[in-house]
């Protein structure tokens, strides 16, 4: 324990500590929404994946006494809550924006009920990576301290990407989403890939709640999430359907995220509120800069939303 | 020659969702005895609670009189092909500012003092929408997101404003602006505790019903909703058509506000920020963007969380079973649209099957003929 | 036993209810009330006149979040649960009640459902206008309101305040805090700057500042009862700043412990013991004790006694003289000195002879905020009303 005192220097180090801890949440909802947009579905309940997750992850863990035997689970709880509404969209009419804020609801009202006996306990947590060992300064060391799920969020990323680039699955996925009916004629099954993407993508969210509950904050209540999930959601349309720019925009999200109490702590008072809004401040910003009326739908997969037809 | 035509798609469209509600409630009734509670008195304390009496309806209502006026807010930019999700933040605007303006003008003779509050709370409303509806067409930002940042952001300025500039100073632990005067109150409907703002709502919605269906703005709208290119080909205008839909989606989520604040609140504070416009995106989705039902989901809504209250105070189930249970319906609902024509029961006799059959989905409880778009193609756009 | 006059209105509304209840009425005595041709007299069978009957008292509690949030509503919950044993009584609950019309029908239903006679609504915003308003409606229930909003001549008689002073409880854990400090820094992660909370604050740093008289609390407010994620990032960047013990005031301390644990710092918990979340750096904690204030008010009320009638006082106020509050046992890294000195505190607060708020005292901008020779003891509404951070504390409170 040193007296430093950091001064001014602990908002670059808030910032680059909020973006390290902070933006894996964003990060694995934002891809697994991807996935699953890239198929023409959208899950808006991944905030109920995510919520599930947390408890399930963290019960797990509590029960196991491994926390990565808790991410598994995670996983697994998204994956069944992703398999419901994988089935449901696929029926004929059914609209998959209203099933997913009808999931999240659920979602969410499961993870309460079953969460009960597990606010109060500890569970066994996430392990970290001490990359910032080489500095005397305990706010280094904290702030450079890695979960190895920001590392393999990042490495998905980049396998997104690449995926959907260079690999046959990738474009079928592709192929699906913009043209379903194509893709039918070309023999592949809209119904199957559909269903594995919304799958996997919920299981992401899922393991993005295991984060929240088993590395930080780190603990499991009914608040653990506050919004994230949907938010991320709509990360996925700022970064415009691209893997890689999910990953950007859930850094800058994350980055943000911790401002506001970094700022108090250096003596920047008052305004609280408004230094908490930053992020969605920014966001919206930086939407409105950088989109025009005409290239705004670049990327987005053109069947994007469409329920299946009568008949 | 037939007096009543296609009565077997009426009844189908009141039989599916009453029959969705009812497997529901088979499911739920399920979960609970899997946890060890009845499942007969879990019914009996639903029906109790909800609809069961005078007493319970006034409770259902009370709870579903926010929920219709909110939800306009996004019915109607869905009916132009829009996803707005921004009700939380036009409500939490639209109550601060009615509440201001009732504050400022403490000495207004009641009539025109209400006025001038519905009137800010839908200015409030209206222009906050409207700034989501311009992003999108003059900048192409897509709305949902926009909306959903922007509910953060109002919500960050209520918070603001009332624990700073516009704190009445004897609000102590409750921060919270000057109370309105007794004459600025929205009273009661008699003979009954539930105040003008289920009147407001009902209105609202067949307002909103008469505009889309019977009126040119409203055919307009629905063409707009239903292709934009070709639209746009024909000549309409549809820049302005989204700020004048996204103005009057958000002036009711803007005077949902209002009525919080003069019928329940008598002042604006933190307590305005309740989830009504979160819970009213999911009426209006399950409504299918349809005004009329809207009315019918909202008060199915009302009726569930009335019937949480007393599943936690007479059978001590926890508070999370609500969310759980409202969560089943929905879903099974939802569900139950694809059900609709592949019922061999209800099918027509095969001269009778013509338009009807090959429309979109009857709207639940058959309120209405209206033939909603489905607005979900639009995260693209 | 009084019998306050019923408005009109309420016993209609109790008839309707009735029809309502069915089969839930029969717990309350109300169905014999309505039937009428049983009861010959309609006045004898008033609520208030329970618990000369065979009929439980029913006591309904109404908590804003969920029952078990590790925090604000598990204190209540838990004071309610000492009480549900008790011969002669019955609780009805509701949790995740918002501070909306919803709050005023989950009363009114357990008065015209539950036949509730005496109601405990827990958070601050069920006061007005939603507690104001039914009891206008049911003068013979009585409300207690967890706050001190009660003023004499404005409310109406069946409403009653409780509150305790936790701010003593701060003040001790402040003496612990400085003492373990190595810095001379200490942080407070606060949810909203109202009074109540601004006060623990403050008694907190006055607390610190009797054992070293440098001492600074950095504060910052998250603007949520509870935001885990903003709580930890609080946290970590007042450790990032060589604050080496840190409290809070948010509604389930648990992450701001969990942190700070992490960090390798130390902390003191808030609202109930949440030591085996920090083994190592736990110092102690500022608890709320609600069992022996619900079990006093239950006690009063079967022997008669109310609101109405007198028999209970319509503030009922305490600190750790009164059991309202106490401090979690002292953790590991607390010294023999530091004990001796929190202790030494503790009794003279329990006997009166400390006082916390004595003239003259500065607020952080150099005003003066108590004049010299001025003592405001617990109970003074001057401290209701506090806007404003005791010298020492860096940080501001104006939105």
């Amino acid at each position: 324990m040193t007296p430093d005192s950091l001064g001014w220097w602990g908002i670059p180090l808030a910032i680059l500590g909020g973006l390290l801890r902070g933006s894996v949440p964003f990060l694995f909802v934002s891809l697994g929404e991807c996935l699953t947009e890239k198929s023409g579905k959208i899950n808006l309940g991944l905030e109920g994946s995510l919520l599930l997750g947390a408890v399930t992850g963290y019960a797990l863990s509590y029960h196991s006494g491994s926390a990565w035997i808790g991410v598994i689970g995670a996983g697994g709880a998204g994956l069944a809550l992703g398999a419901i509404h994988a089935w449901l969209v696929q029926q004929r009419r059914v609209n998959d924006i209203s099933v997913g804020i009808a999931m999240m609801i659920f979602g969410g009202g499961l993870a309460n009920y079953l969460g009960k006996p597990y606010i109060q306990p500890t569970a066994p947590q996430l392990p970290a990576l001490h990359w910032g060992d080489w500095s005397d300064l305990p706010a280094v060391q904290s702030a450079l301290r890695v979960s190895p799920l920001l590392l393999i969020g990042i490495a998905i990323a980049f396998t997104m990407q690449w995926f959907f680039r260079a690999t046959r699955w990738g474009l079928i996925i592709r192929a699906v989403g913009e043209s379903p009916t194509a893709a039918k004629a070309m023999g592949f099954s809209v119904g199957r890939t559909q269903t594995a993407c919304i799958m996997v993508g919920a299981g992401l969210a899922g393991i993005a709640g295991a984060y929240l509950s088993l590395y930080f904050p780190g603990s499991w209540n009914e608040n653990i999430s506050s919004g994230q999930g949907l938010l991320a959601v709509a990360l996925v349309i700022f970064a415009r359907w691209n893997p890689r720019q999910c990953l950007y925009a859930a850094l800058l999200f994350g980055g943000t995220q911790g401002l506001g109490p970094a700022l108090q702590s250096v003596g920047v008072e008052g305004y609280y509120y408004v230094f908490n809004a930053m992020p969605y401040l920014l966001t919206l910003v930086i939407m409105v800069v950088t989109c025009s009326p005409v290239r705004s739908s670049v990327g987005a997969p053109a069947s994007l939303g469409q329920s299946r037809p009568d008949a | 020659m037939n007096l009543f035509p296609r009565w077997r798609s009426h009844l189908e469209s009141f039989c599916i969702p009453v029959g969705a509600l009812l497997v529901a409630l088979l499911l739920f009734g399920g979960l609970c005895a899997l946890e060890g509670y009845n499942p007969l008195a879990v019914y009996s304390a639903i029906y109790q609670a909800a609809f069961g009496s005078w007493f319970a309806w006034q409770n259902t209502l009370l709870r579903a009189a926010p929920l219709m006026l909110s939800a306009l807010c996004t019915v109607l930019p869905a009916r132009l092909g829009l996803i707005v999700i921004g009700n939380e933040g036009a409500l939490v605007l639209g109550g601060l500012l009615a509440a201001m303006t009732g504050v400022w003008w403490v000495s207004a003779p009641p009539l025109l003092g209400l006025l001038a509050m519905a009137i800010a709370g839908i200015l409030a409303g209206g222009l906050w929408i409207m700034l989501i509806g311009a992003l999108r067409h003059f900048r192409g930002v897509n709305e949902t997101i926009s909306s959903l940042l922007m509910n953060y952001l109002a919500i960050a300025f209520l918070s603001h404003m009332v624990e700073g500039p516009w704190r009445d100073p004897s609000s102590l632990n409750q921060p919270s602006t000057f109370p309105l005067p007794d004459a600025l109150q929205l009273g009661n409907l008699p003979p009954s505790r539930i105040h003008y703002g289920l009147l407001y709502g009902l209105v609202a919605c067949a307002i909103a019903h008469l505009l889309i269906q019977r009126t040119t703005f409203g055919f307009a709208v629905r063409t707009v909703g239903g292709n934009r290119r070709a639209a746009r080909i024909v000549g309409l205008a549809t820049g302005k058509l989204t700020l004048a839909i996204c103005f009057l989606a958000g002036s009711c989520a803007g005077l949902a506000g209002m009525v919080e604040v003069a019928a329940v609140h008598g002042r604006a504070n933190g307590a305005l920020n309740a989830n009504y416009g979160y819970s009213s995106i999911l009426v209006a989705f399950v409504a299918k963007q349809n005004p009329l039902t809207v009315i019918l989901v909202a008060i199915l809504l009302g009726g569930i969380l009335a019937s949480g209250s007393l599943l936690q105070r007479a059978l001590e189930m926890p508070d999370a079973t609500v969310m759980v249970l409202q969560g089943l319906i929905f879903l099974v609902i939802l569900y139950s649209e694809s059900l609709y024509d592949r019922l061999p029961w209800f099918r027509e006799p095969p001269q009778l099957e013509d338009e009807a059959a090959r429309g979109m989905p009857p709207p639940v409880l058959a309120a209405a003929t209206a033939k909603p778009p489905l607005p979900s193609g639009d995260l693209h756009r | 036993m009084p019998s306050p006059p019923r408005f009109p209105l309420s016993r209609r509304h109790m008839i309707r209810g009735l029809l309502a209840a069915g089969a839930f009425g029969a717990t309350s005595q109300f169905w014999t009330a309505c039937s009428s041709d049983s009861t010959a007299d309609p006045e004898a069978t008033e609520p208030t006149a329970a618990a000369a009957t065979d009929e439980p008292l029913v006591i309904g509690i109404l908590y804003v979040g969920p029952k078990d949030d590790y925090g604000w509503n598990q204190a209540h919950a838990e004071g309610a649960a000492g009480i549900m044993s008790l011969p002669g009584i019955k609780v009805v609950e509701e949790a995740n009640v918002p501070e909306t019309a919803a709050a005023a029908e989950t009363m009114r239903s357990m008065i015209v459902q539950d036949g509730a006679t005496v109601l405990f609504p827990t958070s601050f915003g069920y006061f007005d206008p939603h507690i104001l308003a039914l009891a206008e409606e049911f003068p013979e229930v009585q409300f207690l309101h967890c706050g001190t909003l009660f003023e004499e001549g404005k409310h109406p008689n069946n409403v009653g305040s409780y509150f305790g002073f936790i701010d003593e409880a701060y003040y001790v854990a402040g003496i612990a805090a400085a003492h373990a400090s190595k810095t001379g820094q200490t942080g407070f992660v606060m949810a909203k700057p109202i009074p109540r909370i601004v006060r623990t604050l403050n008694s907190w740093m006055l607390g610190a500042q009797s054992v070293n008289p440098e001492a600074t609390t950095q504060l910052i407010v998250t603007g949520e009862w509870s935001d885990p994620v903003k709580e930890a990032e609080a946290v970590n960047s007042m450790a990032d700043q060589g604050i080496d013990v840190i409290t809070c005031n948010v509604d389930n301390a648990k992450v701001v412990m969990e942190t700070a644990e992490k960090r390798g710092i130390f902390c003191s918990g808030n609202g109930v013991n949440q030591a085996a979340v920090a083994p190592k750096g736990y110092l102690t904690g500022a608890e709320w004790d609600w069992t022996g204030v619900y079990t006093s008010y239950a006690t009063m009320i079967q022997a008669g006694k109310t609101l109405m009638n007198g028999g209970i006082p319509h503030l009922f106020l305490g600190g750790l003289s009164d059991n309202f509050v106490k401090l979690s046992p002292y953790g590991a890294p607390v010294s023999e000195a530091a004990k001796a000195e929190a202790e030494q505190a503790k009794a003279g607060l329990i006997d009166g002879s400390l006082v916390v708020y004595t003239g003259e005292m500065k607020d952080n901008t150099g005003a003066t905020v108590i004049p010299a020779g001025t003592e405001y003891k617990p109970g003074n509404p001057e401290l209701e009303k506090m806007d404003w951070l005791v010298e020492g504390v860096i940080g501001e409170i104006t939105g």
